[in-house]
């Protein structure tokens, strides 16, 4: 015998689950303007404690304040609220037709609209983003129409995907959004190659990709970071830290011992942990990784730490694995409230503009929708069936082209 | 006309696309200053520039997704994976995004990439260093494979891949980079001197993605084969003296479905050669397209000769290897039907 304790196996919990009290506590938040600003071309082993610290530039009393304080013309805030709160009137109306039987799946954002949408207006037209299944907002900042999304979503013939994709794996070249895949990860790489292209040729252009903090554990995401850190690639690497990955808490993904942001230390690459939640904060701390990239001096990794207040999808219930009322407890609060909440303490905005922006916002998605409508719901339209059979390769070959006859189209 | 080694062709077309095309990349593990463990990149980033063809950290995941990242950008890199038995790695990389992206995105993006990648035994690789994995390729919807058997088609075929708007996966069979090798491994070795497919032409051509070649005419039977097994195959033809025809298939996907009919209408029987196990090998497909096409002019079953389905063991290389002797069974078999 000896004295040594037996060995346990440690399985990580969430402080919380369905019937406890929301938990937050542990949470260690610096205030807002708390978190320095190093310069943007600071070497970055001067930078090591940023991953700990927490970029937030709005405080209690919805002031910009602190060193990240990008300093907006209310006009670029107006233009963030409007895209912010069309993406949750999309969501909301999305979610309810497929209720409604209208269509086979939708992901909602509701909670992170802040992200994309200040980093698409952030960057430049012809950079490119490689995005997650939950960055609608940098579609909606862009202005891509309506219609084209339902027509995705429903699968019908006005889909511009002819009808391929699960709904909202959207491709938009045009709006610098890349085609979306359902394995998760497997486009940060993509963004580094993306990036490294853009260097190899001497363009000025710069990507930006994202990953939730579930798929940091994937070996994609460490290859993406070591290509990136080793070719200096000139790309924005993002992990939206929504605190659940379906129904597997943050510490799955290793939370409980180091904040996200700090996978960076590893690969030598700043890594800067923003609140998500804070559009002004996205703004800045984007802007200023955006700068870095086109410095030359490389890649920058950015936590984006806010909380998915919605389910995963239409397939999972959160109420069987988290308290029902746990994103209305969340300490940092809502990003479009506080976004509205600024806007009016600068006096640029008030209730009833607000009410009145809403309205028209919920008009124009259900206009979209009822557009959408009246091409078809899934199953009712359907893209040409003999587009299936294209695309495959650049050119078809005889096995598609001799199926497609063997089909009659 | 230059006479070149497999090797020295695959350099050749490489050098000769990186001059002509500025979107041409080449990256992958030690491929750069050292120029590969075969040495087919060779003098590449000394005469090229250092952007132009470098090393990657040991990551096959990472190298294609970057690769793939790249083609979307409007490059056309050229990878080199290490040995095909390491491609597992980036498995969901070819077959969930290069393959696919085309088609989920309606032809917004894609990826004309190529990926370079040796493969086959008969070196004394071990099981990790010998496998031809070229069916679970030509399983996935969106990938063209295509494998050479010769430095003519080896160049030719490079450039044709690189030129493609599509993946690639270019298998090279290693144990035919320095000399052709008929499956007699105890005799003494052979170079490609004298070979009339080692004489490789300067300057860019193409051997076209989905032609196969007639290697050998024949009346009696066909042999479908491709890589090194084109040269066992004319070992076997030979020993067995059967009138065979023999066809290297060169590119399985597209595959030459009109020359390999054709064939097989003419001839009435057919046997297929392949070094990867045989359960659920290319040869089970060719099998199967052969009965559907040609079965009111089969005489007789078609046969398959594959390597056993076991890993590849390395003691027991040459009893794995589906060599010459085996294929004189399977025509005599065929023949006596």
């Amino acid at each position: 015998m000896n004295n040594q304790p037996r060995l346990t196996l440690h399985i990580p919990e969430p402080p919380a689950r369905p019937g406890d009290h929301p938990d937050f506590g542990g949470m260690k938040l610096p205030k807002a303007g708390e978190t320095m600003r190093p310069d943007v071309d600071a070497a970055e082993p001067t930078m090591r404690d940023m991953p700990f610290g927490l970029i937030r530039v709005l405080d209690d009393g919805h002031h910009a304040v602190g060193p990240w304080d990008p300093h907006l013309e209310a006009d670029v805030l107006h233009q963030g609220l409007r895209a912010m709160m069309l993406t949750r009137a999309f969501d909301d109306r999305l979610f309810r037709a497929h209720r409604q039987g209208k269509t086979s799946f939708y992901m909602k954002s509701t909670g992170e609209e802040a992200i994309a949408v200040a980093q698409s207006l952030m960057l430049d037209a012809r950079d490119m983003c490689f995005p997650t299944y939950r960055v609608l907002g940098w579609l909606m900042a862009r202005h891509y129409p309506l219609l084209d999304l339902v027509n995705q979503i429903f699968s019908n013939a006005g889909d511009p995907l002819r009808g391929r994709q699960l709904p909202i794996l959207y491709s938009a070249r045009a709006y610098g959004f890349y085609s979306i895949s359902g394995n998760l990860g497997s486009r940060f790489g993509h963004a580094v190659g993306w990036a490294m292209a853009s260097a190899y040729k001497g363009d000025d252009r710069i990507a930006l990709a994202y990953v939730g903090e579930g798929t940091t554990a994937e070996g994609g995401f460490h290859e993406a970071l070591t290509f990136a850190s080793v070719y200096r690639a000139p790309v924005i690497l993002c992990v939206t830290n929504n605190q659940w990955a379906i129904s597997s808490f943050s510490g799955i993904a290793g939370a409980n011992e180091t904040t996200f942001a700090a996978k960076a230390l590893a690969y030598g690459i700043p890594g800067l942990r923003v609140d998500g939640n804070d559009f002004l904060a996205v703004w800045a701390a984007t802007q200023w990784a955006a700068e870095r990239a086109r410095l030359n001096l490389g890649a920058t990794l950015i936590e984006l730490f806010t909380y998915r207040a919605s389910g995963h999808s239409t397939a999972d219930d959160p109420a069987k694995y988290r308290p029902a009322d746990e994103a209305l407890q969340w300490p940092l609060g809502d990003p479009i409230e506080r976004l509205k909440e600024h806007l009016i303490a600068r006096g640029e905005w008030d209730e009833e503009r607000h009410a009145a922006l809403q309205s028209a916002l919920e008009d124009e998605v259900r206009a979209a929708v009822r557009a959408g409508e009246a091409i078809g719901t899934l199953g009712k339209s359907k893209p040409e069936l003999g587009s299936m059979f294209e695309d495959v390769f650049k050119e078809p070959d005889w096995r598609v082209i001799e199926q497609r006859r063997e089909m009659g189209v | 006309m230059p006479v070149m080694n497999m090797v020295q062709a695959l350099n050749n077309a490489l050098d000769e696309k990186l001059g002509a095309d500025p979107d041409v990349l080449i990256f992958g593990e030690d491929v750069g200053y050292f120029g590969g463990v075969f040495r087919v990149t060779d003098g590449l980033q000394a005469k090229h520039g250092l952007t132009r063809c470098f090393d990657t950290p040991i990551a096959e995941g990472g190298i294609i997704a970057t690769a793939i990242g790249m083609g979307a950008y409007g490059l056309r890199p050229v990878v080199e994976i290490q040995f095909a038995d390491y491609i597992l790695p980036a498995f969901d990389q070819l077959v969930s995004e290069a393959a696919r992206l085309r088609y989920r995105s309606n032809g917004e993006f894609w990826a004309p990439l190529t990926v370079r990648t040796p493969y086959g035994g008969g070196i004394f690789g071990g099981q990790t260093h010998s496998q031809s994995p070229e069916a679970i390729f030509t399983h996935v919807v969106g990938l063209k494979t295509v494998v050479p058997s010769n430095p003519y088609d080896a160049k030719g075929l490079l450039i044709a891949a690189i030129e493609d708007d599509d993946p690639v996966i270019m298998l090279e069979p290693k144990r035919i980079y320095n000399g052709p090798f008929d499956g007699h491994h105890d005799r003494p070795l052979k170079t490609w001197a004298g070979h009339p497919k080692a004489e490789v032409p300067t300057g860019l051509y193409r051997v076209p993605l989905g032609k196969a070649a007639v290697v050998r005419e024949g009346r009696a039977v066909t042999v479908l084969a491709y890589g090194t097994m084109v040269h066992v195959a004319l070992a076997g033809i030979d020993e067995a003296g059967v009138d065979a025809e023999l066809l290297d298939l060169r590119s399985l996907v597209p595959l030459d479905i009109e020359a390999i009919t054709a064939s097989v209408r003419k001839t009435g029987r057919c046997v297929i050669l392949h070094e990867a196990s045989r359960f659920g090998g290319f040869g089970g497909e060719l099998s199967a397209l052969v009965q559907e096409r040609c079965f009111d002019h089969l005489k007789a079953p078609i046969e398959r000769v594959a390597g056993w389905d076991t890993p590849y063991p390395h003691a027991f290389e040459w009893d794995y290897f589906p060599g010459p002797a085996r294929l004189v069974t399977a025509l005599r078999r065929v023949m006596e039907y």
